[in-house]
């Protein structure tokens, strides 16, 4: 009873509906699902409903309220009824959670993945951040902030492409 | 003017007067980052340069998101009902708990510059002692924005050394940004009875602690900005409290002007 058909008020694994939730992308990085960047922190599943927590990266990040929904309705598609998406900010979320799959994506994307463990906040540029297309470390920080607080903007000295890098936070 | 009832006291709620520090505590967290994020908000699109003006967006961004979270969690221990948004649009000039600083007009870029670094400095040192706050609420806030406000720092702080050592035009309005927000430094860290009240409830760090260690990073990296701490001037205190100067009626005034319209209006 796997797939779309599946029947109202059917009772799915919590292990199945993870699954589900790979198949919801981020969406400002459509490339990576919400599981990849760590976003899910946990999914509780009873006979009369499903929880899932999920956290948000920076506080005022507008993609968090599409993530709520996107997910409630990934979840309804599937035939989940009575889902809820409910908020938590502690622990706050790092970049650490970002899976090797996600950072993988994130290469392959043009996005530099964080670089080093986010242990310490404003770490920046104290690890080499490698550029995602020739695996330079010889680059520069053009700025701070990029084109979404996650990210700064890089250029590689080598290919002299510019980048965006995910910081690690 | 006659002081409005919330004006300096300890108003009484059912709860007791914890309640109403822990509330007043909440309001100066978030009244900081909404004034400030709204002031830095005008440059988007004006901005200097692109990469500016995409940080100071982002930076403006995570202030929102900082002031959602304590002005929500403000308006539960409150009980009154009242949301991060009614706080935000339906409290008048009087009822702002935001410190002075971060209310003054910038004269130009570098007005804006060395505002945001003087508020992200010491946010930061405030946020890094507010992680260990006796009230867990407070303590998981301040464990989010600690890690963004990092960066916001970093990058004043970057910019505020190479723009006072750079060009003789750059220093000078540097010199004459600090000069001119200068005397709105020490109320930061300046506790008054409720900061106090707060500090004996573990609720908030000694602020006067928090202001040796931000003093004292504040000469180095000025130091380093080739810049001069100012001397002989008159201190101003009272934003924290609500007692404001007139820019912050202006700025209220153009924030708040949509939901005074159309009241609960939604995005």
């Amino acid at each position: 009873m796997v797939g779309s058909e599946n029947l109202p008020g059917a009772r799915f694994s919590e292990a199945q509906i993870w699954d589900w939730l790979t198949e919801v992308p981020d969406p400002e990085l459509p490339f990576v699902s919400v599981v990849d960047l760590g976003i899910v922190r946990s999914v509780r599943t009873t006979d009369d409903e499903t929880q899932v927590v999920v956290t948000p990266t920076y506080s005022g990040c507008p993609a968090t309220a599409v993530i709520t929904l996107a997910i409630e309705q990934k979840l309804a598609e599937k035939g989940l009824q009575n889902c809820w998406v409910t908020q938590k900010i502690s622990p706050p979320w790092t970049t650490d959670w970002i899976s090797d799959d996600g950072r993988a994506k994130l290469k392959a994307n043009g996005i530099a993945p964080p670089s080093g463990q986010a242990s310490c906040a404003g770490m920046m540029a104290k690890a080499p951040v490698r550029c995602p297309r020739c695996n330079s470390a010889n680059t520069s920080r053009m700025s701070f902030f990029g084109s979404t607080p996650c990210k700064a903007s890089y250029r590689c000295d080598d290919c002299l492409e510019p980048f965006d890098y995910f910081k690690p936070f | 003017m006659r002081p409005s009832q919330t004006d300096n006291t300890l108003t009484t709620s059912a709860d007791g007067p914890d309640t109403d520090v822990l509330f007043c505590a909440l309001l100066r967290l978030g009244d900081n980052c909404l004034i400030l994020a709204q002031q830095i908000g005008k440059w988007c699109g004006h901005a200097p340069d692109l990469e500016e003006d995409i940080a100071l967006a982002n930076v403006g961004l995570d202030l929102i998101g900082q002031t959602q979270m304590w002005l929500n969690y403000a308006g539960e221990v409150e009980g009154k009902g009242r949301s991060a948004d009614d706080l935000a649009f339906f409290r008048d000039t009087r009822e702002f708990r935001n410190a002075l600083l971060v209310e003054q007009r910038d004269e130009d870029y570098g007005g804006t510059i060395m505002r945001q670094f003087l508020f992200d400095l010491w946010h930061f040192n405030l946020l890094q002692h507010l992680c260990q706050s006796s009230d867990s609420g407070i303590q998981e806030i301040a464990a989010k924005a600690v890690k963004e406000v990092a960066y916001h720092a970093d990058r004043s702080t970057d910019l505020v050394i190479r723009l006072g050592d750079g060009s003789d035009e750059s220093h000078r309005k540097m010199q004459d940004a600090l000069d001119s927000i200068w005397f709105c430094v020490e109320e930061l860290h300046s506790p008054d009875r409720m900061d106090e009240a707060a500090t004996d409830l573990g609720m908030l760090p000694d602020l006067v602690k928090i202001g040796v260690d931000f003093r004292g990073q504040l000469s180095n990296i000025l130091a380093k900005a080739n810049l001069t701490e100012p001397s002989d001037v008159a201190m101003r205190h009272g934003g924290k409290s609500g007692l404001h100067g007139e820019g912050l009626g202006y700025l209220l005034a153009e924030m708040q002007s949509l939901q005074r319209i159309h009241p609960g209006a939604q995005w």
